[in-house]
């Protein structure tokens, strides 16, 4: 950097100084306090010289990060230690034999997670388990259809609902018979599947002919419908009360202590997410996930191919309500009680969140993702009243440095071998 | 008959009149164009056939069956392929698997594999950028593209909307060469919308010429392109 450039950085670095101090100023130098009805103002000088040097010291730190983000991609990468250490892994990964062995070590430290750190730590994990099965299925509307959707919390809904009210009105019904309560669960999850996966088709009826900003509109709309109607059909479902004392899962006619019972729910939910990536992955490489991508990259183009982009919409929204359904039972499961309130728009935006911040479209992003934005706010609680600031500062970080996601997309491309072409002097030459 | 047969076609963009009675009909083999001016309803006459936009009355013909209230997916399985306007390349999506979504209805692998060694014959450039995205082809390559895409489908008629569009003269005339050939090699039906009246009408069997949305002139190629009228308005002479 020469000295002009770094007189010029230095200024607009001072300006923005001055600007921090003059906003900040009322908040953290001066101070009201009301006494005998009068107010008293006193000025805090000493915070002042405080707040400049670090407003400096932190806007200089951004100005040059922003300037090697920005230059980062000139320079031919060098090798340095880390990315040597990083090649040798993708090298030994690479080996089917130590692959299996990671992907066994790996196994073997989730399923030893509850047994290890307790009851606290494997809710807080079921919790963000949960939200990788949703953001596994909003990235399947959101990521590969590219239809955006802000009322997916509805669907969760739809699945917590299901089980909720099944147990509410064939419960007694099952005590009555001698039948364990436990077996509602495990006739809930196929069932909240595929009632959700109804509630996404009814959803899609209306948008099918909308994209961008208004199809988010109306899927906002239709989250806040459901949510509405959950609250105010009190006779029904409880209102804002909701539903409680919902049966864990059956486990072998044994009523399990709570932390044994949560471990349990913990494999439960492991399993469904493994399914979940399965399947996913199985709709990505298939003929309906192409199709998908190309609706989302132009539909016109879509339907002059023949797609039938009606019937690929309707499959979309309903694939990914499916995932939303099954999450919403085992949330019930966990918690036992569930009201309107889980299933706010907050929660919808969450989920959108985890993908985009995880990389749109891409699988382990929906994973990673998910996982940061449930698991990092519950370890940032020790830090009380800046919690949601940190998190803030981290997300905003995060969009500018990683603006493809934190892991983002690395199609898998469609190849067939084709021999060259051999009249290749008969074609055109342009 | 006719393989492909419009009778009197009216299409409305709400209260705006856009195709007024539009008729003409394509023989099977023939090369046919529809010349006009900007906003004279050509790409609606196409999306009309196809079905994307929905016809008020009249009747479109293919095989003498009427096709005008079918879905754009049920039109493309009978055999209409479709070329739209500005390409419409899937950016992301690499040549191949754009070839292989112009195959999106068909499920004879080792026919499509045929084809797509065909195409790759047409346009040998293709073959070499086969992995690379869509997006970062040039313009008469997306072109290409776009044509091979449409010709995945095997398609009885092949309908081309403006080729031409934003492409460098000996570009033009490259692509229109290969129409010819696909024509000829493949026995391609092919309907061709165009601005390029000149480069249109020189390989097209039989012309017609569209102004206003409604058909003004109808003739055989050589006799519109020696023609005073068409002359002036559309090849500036």
């Amino acid at each position: 950097m020469t000295r002009k450039q770094t007189l010029v950085e230095l200024r607009s670095t001072l300006a923005t100084t001055a600007w921090f101090v003059a906003l900040l100023f009322p908040f953290m130098v001066m101070k009201v306090s009301v006494t005998g009805g009068k107010a008293l103002v006193t000025f805090r000088w000493a915070q002042l010289p405080v707040i400049a040097v670090s407003v400096f010291l932190l806007s200089f730190a951004w100005r040059r990060a922003i300037d090697w983000n920005e230059h980062r991609g000139d320079k031919v990468k060098a090798r340095t230690p880390l990315s040597g250490f990083v090649d040798s892994i993708r090298a030994a990964l690479a080996k089917k034999r130590i692959r299996r062995t990671a992907i066994a070590a790996f196994l073997l430290v989730v399923a030893a997670y509850p047994w290890a750190l307790g009851m606290y730590h494997t809710n807080i994990m079921i919790t963000a388990l949960i939200y990788v099965i949703l953001a596994l299925g909003l990235n399947i509307v959101v990521g590969l259809g590219g239809l955006l959707n802000l009322g997916y919390a509805a669907f969760f809904a739809v699945g917590a609902y299901t089980y909720g009210l099944l147990w509410k009105y064939a419960g007694p019904a099952f005590v009555a018979a001698g039948i364990e309560t436990g077996w509602l669960f495990w006739i809930a999850l196929p069932t909240a599947g595929v009632l959700a996966a109804l509630f996404g088709i009814l959803l899609s009826l209306p948008v099918l002919r909308l994209r961008g900003d208004y199809l988010a509109i109306i899927t906002l709309a239709f989250g806040e419908i459901v949510r509405m109607v959950l609250q105010n059909s009190g006779p029904v479902t409880g209102g804002a009360t909701g539903i409680s004392l919902i049966p864990r899962p059956w486990f072998f006619g044994l009523r399990l202590p709570p932390r044994q019972a949560a471990t349990y729910i913990y494999y439960i939910v492991v399993a469904l997410v493994i399914l979940t990536i399965f399947v996913v992955r199985r709709i990505e490489d298939s003929r309906v996930g192409r199709a998908l991508e190309a609706m989302r990259e132009d539909e016109i183009a879509c339907e002059a191919m023949g797609v039938d982009l009606v019937r690929n919409k309707l499959v979309t929204f309903a694939m990914g309500a499916f995932w939303a359904g099954i999450a919403g039972v085992v949330l019930a499961a966990q918690t036992t009680y569930i009201n309107p309130d889980s299933f706010t728009l907050w929660e919808s935006i969450m989920v959108l969140m985890a993908i985009v911040i995880g990389g749109t479209g891409s699988i382990p992003g929906a994973i990673g993702g998910a996982l940061l934005l449930k698991l990092l706010p519950e370890y940032f609680r020790p830090l009380a009243q800046y919690r949601m600031l940190i998190y803030g500062a981290a997300m905003i970080v995060i969009i500018i440095f990683k603006p493809d996601g934190l892991f983002p997309r690395n199609r898998k491309k469609y190849t067939f071998v084709v021999k060259p072409a051999g009249d290749a002097e008969k074609g055109a030459r342009l | 008959m006719a393989l492909m047969e419009l009778r009197n076609v009216s299409t409305y963009y709400g209260n705006i009149h856009a195709l007024k009675d539009i008729s003409l009909s394509v023989e099977e083999g023939e090369i046919v164009t529809l010349i006009g001016a900007n906003g004279a309803g050509k790409t609606t006459t196409l999306m009309s056939i196809c079905g994307i936009t929905a016809i008020r009355s009249g009747a479109v013909l293919l095989d003498g069956e009427d096709i005008s209230r079918r879905s754009p997916h049920a039109i493309v399985a009978m055999g209409l392929s479709q070329v739209p306007e500005g390409r419409r390349i899937f950016p992301q999506l690499t040549v191949l698997e754009n070839l292989d979504m112009g195959a999106f209805l068909r499920n004879d692998k080792d026919g499509v594999k045929r084809d797509l060694e065909e195409v790759f014959g047409l346009f040998p450039r293709l073959a070499e950028r086969r992995g690379q995205q869509g997006g970062t082809l040039s313009g008469g390559e997306q072109q290409m593209l776009a044509i091979s895409r449409a010709l995945m489908a095997r398609p009885r008629v092949l309908l081309l909307d403006e080729p031409s569009l934003g492409l460098a003269p000996i570009i033009v005339h490259n692509i229109f060469e290969i129409i010819k050939r696909i024509n000829a090699e493949r026995k391609t039906t092919i309907f061709l919308v165009e601005q390029n009246a000149n480069m249109a009408l020189k390989i097209a069997n039989k012309g017609y010429v569209l102004q206003n949305g409604a058909i003004k002139m109808a003739d055989s190629a050589e006799r519109l392109l020696a023609n005073e009228e068409v002359r002036k308005a559309y090849l500036g002479l």
